[in-house]
């Protein structure tokens, strides 16, 4: 089944590997990632979509969080979540079904973002399944070209984020020796 | 005095506080800026052979002290020839920090002679690898790579240096804090956590202390020690977690799993309560989960969160450093001692009298023969000069197996054993760096045939710093090991096990100037161990054994841990 993994992480170099190495180390293949900094620059959020095992949930999460980097992960398959993707599309028109297909989009909540006389480049966000009619009617106008965000997630629990920290080095000191 | 260092000179000033007084490596043309400031430091640089030796002397040197083991390598073939060492620490949890020199950082992705991504390669080998692009970041990161591998559980630390770091020019300030916001690391447990196991440990009949590599590092051998006497119940101690209780503690057993003796695996079946200690539930112990300790709640204790449940889903898991809860554990139990105590006295009273009944009934005994020699004999031999206090450094296969059954260790920290990878090659290079750590110990280091060839190239770094270890080669013809499960398992079909063109051990000590012997006969045994022990420098003996002994006990892959292969009558194998 379909895991969502939300993650806070530093926003360094080789970060998303240890990530996705985790997952790709067990031959899991991620379904959507997507990956940006947050209000501090010097974080990153980050949301996966990967199927997992049921037995090996609570595993992937804990060695995630084990990561030097990690400084949350979480599983929001299970808990009260807002999960949105974004969909890009573009579609070719004719004179003839050019307002029949705003109409169509005004339905799914889709915007033109370009317009011109081979046809528009629409944009709706909403929940995979929605989207996934959205270019499906699409797609019965003519011919499309789409991309898809990636699911991206915000937890509506507030988790305590427990962080480590700082360690003062002390002059002189040398490693614990037993 | 000015403070403008290179950054070579800046990483040894950091290696300097970090207490490190020895490093394994090897040169290259990235590191020149690095071995040149080496060259006048008082930091002692061991030149091994192979880098991979590097990575497995600097874990032997951890192993043996608990420190941080340091390794250097250069860019491209010399850090891809550090990652078994790496992944070997990374199994066994092995505080080791690797240096690697890189291309200067302009030339980074661009095929440069010898580059390699080590970044990338060495990600999934490491606990936490670094990448310094920037002198102005080495100090730092220099730090954190000691931090993150001694602290919590311990591992491998990657710090990939590329070579205008090396040698660029930067004030350096001692670095008085570092802060690394998602490390985090529990180590006081649960306190409500740990009164429920003092309970559930006085409420058991049949409780078992299954103790592994955790104890040692977190040196928790007195506290494990005083555990298991106050609960006086029975110990065993993995392969990893050897003379973490005291060998010849009459609580401890052995060590269970596949090799396991017959008393510690059954003790692991009947037990109900497992009071399992900085261990893992690996499968070498465990045979099949479903089957192991079917009758047993279990406490599970461990600083590493993800190890909890991983394999057992513990009924008590508490997670914190084993020192510390162990400790409070026995503060616990000691108070809890006068009301509970004597509860189960009977029933553990009986327990202890099914302890020495499967002791009796299937011993872990060696065996003699009057014509040759019996590798287990050999350990006998070992164990009996060693007397509890030396430091071995084993190889991997059949004399691994037989030296954990037959030598017995009384102090932490002198079985040098690679364990979860189980890489060959591994018992030279681990002798050098425990050497190296105790010149004055004895220390032997017990290969097979086949793993001594791997680290052939070590015997000149043994020559060359004069270190007096002595490499007991058991040899009987075969890869042991392989050779016993294709007997076992694969009707006895004996496919590229046997290994012939043995150099013969004498001259090639001769050709190294060390001295070496080759040891035919039960009678000579003895008298050829003395004479390496009285030997003020290293030694090699090459013991012939018998070519087709089997390891017994046995559980097979995949097998109930109550359902051993016990030893001959078997059906001796005769080669093809």
């Amino acid at each position: 089944m379909l895991m969502t993994i939300s993650l806070l992480m530093e926003n360094k170099p080789g970060a998303l590997m240890r990530v996705t190495g985790l997952l790709s180390s067990r031959g899991y293949n991620i379904e959507s990632l997507t990956v940006a900094r947050t209000l501090d620059p010097s974080l990153s959020r980050m949301t996966i979509t990967v199927d997992v095992d049921s037995r090996l949930r609570a595993l992937v999460i804990k060695q995630m969080n084990r990561l030097v980097n990690v400084l949350q992960a979480a599983d929001l398959s299970d808990s009260p979540a807002v999960m949105r993707e974004m969909v890009l599309l573009r579609i070719r028109v004719t004179m003839e079904n050019r307002t029949a297909i705003l109409k169509e989009a005004e339905i799914f909540g889709g915007r033109v973002v370009d317009s011109s006389v081979e046809g528009f480049a629409l944009e709706a966000t909403g929940d995979p399944e929605k989207l996934e009619e959205f270019i499906a009617v699409m797609e019965s106008y003519g011919e499309i070209e789409v991309t898809r965000s990636g699911m991206v997630a915000v937890s509506l629990e507030a988790k305590r984020l427990r962080l480590a920290p700082p360690i003062p080095k002390s002059h002189g000191e040398t490693v614990e020796a037993s | 005095m000015s403070n403008l260092m290179s950054g070579a000179r800046i990483l040894l000033e950091c290696l300097t506080r970090e207490g490190v007084d020895v490093i394994f490596g090897y040169p290259g043309g990235v590191t020149l800026p690095l071995y040149d400031a080496i060259y006048d430091n008082p930091i002692r640089h061991v030149l091994v052979r192979h880098e991979e030796n590097a990575a497995f002397a600097a874990a032997g040197y951890a192993r043996a002290t608990g420190k941080v083991g340091v390794c250097c390598a250069t860019s491209g073939p010399g850090a891809t020839n550090l990652t078994t060492g790496l992944v070997d620490a990374m199994l066994d949890s092995i505080p080791i920090v690797a240096l690697t020199g890189q291309v200067s950082s302009k030339l980074i992705g661009t095929d440069a002679f010898q580059e390699a991504d080590t970044f990338g390669i060495t990600r999934p080998c490491t606990k936490h690898n670094f990448l310094v692009k920037d002198i102005k970041d080495l100090a730092l990161i220099v730090h954190e790579a000691f931090h993150i591998a001694s602290t919590g559980r311990p591992g491998p630390v990657l710090v990939d240096i590329t070579k205008d770091v090396l040698m660029g020019m930067a004030h350096y300030a001692p670095v008085n804090e570092i802060h690394l916001p998602g490390y985090k690391v529990v180590t006081e447990g649960h306190a409500g956590q740990i009164r429920r196991a003092a309970q559930m440990m006085w409420e058991a009949e049949r409780p078992y202390v299954y103790a592994g590599g955790g104890i040692l590092a977190a040196s928790a051998s007195p506290e494990l020690q005083d555990l298991v006497e106050t609960l006086d119940c029975p110990a065993v101690c993995t392969l990893m977690g050897l003379g973490g209780l005291p060998g010849s503690h009459p609580n401890f057993i052995s060590m269970p799993g596949m090799h396991g003796s017959y008393a510690a695996n059954m003790g692991m079946y009947e037990c109900d309560l497992l009071i399992a200690l900085g261990v893992r539930f690996d499968d070498r112990v465990t045979g099949r989960l479903a089957s192991f300790a079917p009758h047993a709640r279990v406490i599970h204790v461990d600083i590493d969160p993800a190890e909890i449940g991983k394999n057992r889903v513990p009924d008590l898991p508490i997670v914190g450093d084993a020192k510390r809860v162990l400790s409070k554990l026995n503060r616990v139990l000691k108070e809890l001692e006068p009301e509970m105590a004597g509860k189960n006295s009977a029933g553990r009273k009986a327990w202890w009298g099914q302890m020495r009944a499967w002791q009796a009934e299937h011993p872990l005994e060696p065996v003699f023969a009057a014509d040759e020699i019996k590798p287990q004999h050999l350990m006998y031999e070992i164990n009996k000069l060693s007397g509890g206090k030396a430091i071995v450094s084993v190889d991997v296969g059949q004399h691994q197996m037989w030296a954990a059954q037959f030598i017995r260790f009384d102090e932490p920290r002198t079985w040098i054993c690679s364990g979860g990878l189980g890489s060959m090659g591994f018992g030279l290079p681990g002798a050098i760096g425990a050497q190296m750590a105790h010149p004055d110990k004895t220390v032997f280091c017990i290969c097979g045939d086949g793993g001594f060839q791997m680290a052939l190239p070590e015997l000149a770094t043994l020559a060359n710093q004069g270190l007096p270890v002595k490499v007991v080669i058991m040899n009987n013809g075969y890869l042991g090991m392989v050779r016993q499960w294709q007997d076992l398992f694969y009707n006895n079909r004996l496919s590229a096990v046997q290994i012939e063109c043995f150099p013969n051990i004498e001259l090639l000590a001769a050709a190294y100037g060390i001295k070496g012997r080759i040891v035919q006969s039960p009678a000579e045994l003895v008298p050829a161990l003395r004479a390496a022990l009285d030997e003020p420098g290293p030694y090699l003996l090459d013991v012939r054994v018998t070519q087709f002994e089997n390891v017994y006990p046995m559980v097979p892959a995949g097998g109930a841990i109550n359902e051993m292969v016990l030893a001959p009558p078997q059906p001796v194998a005769v080669p093809k």
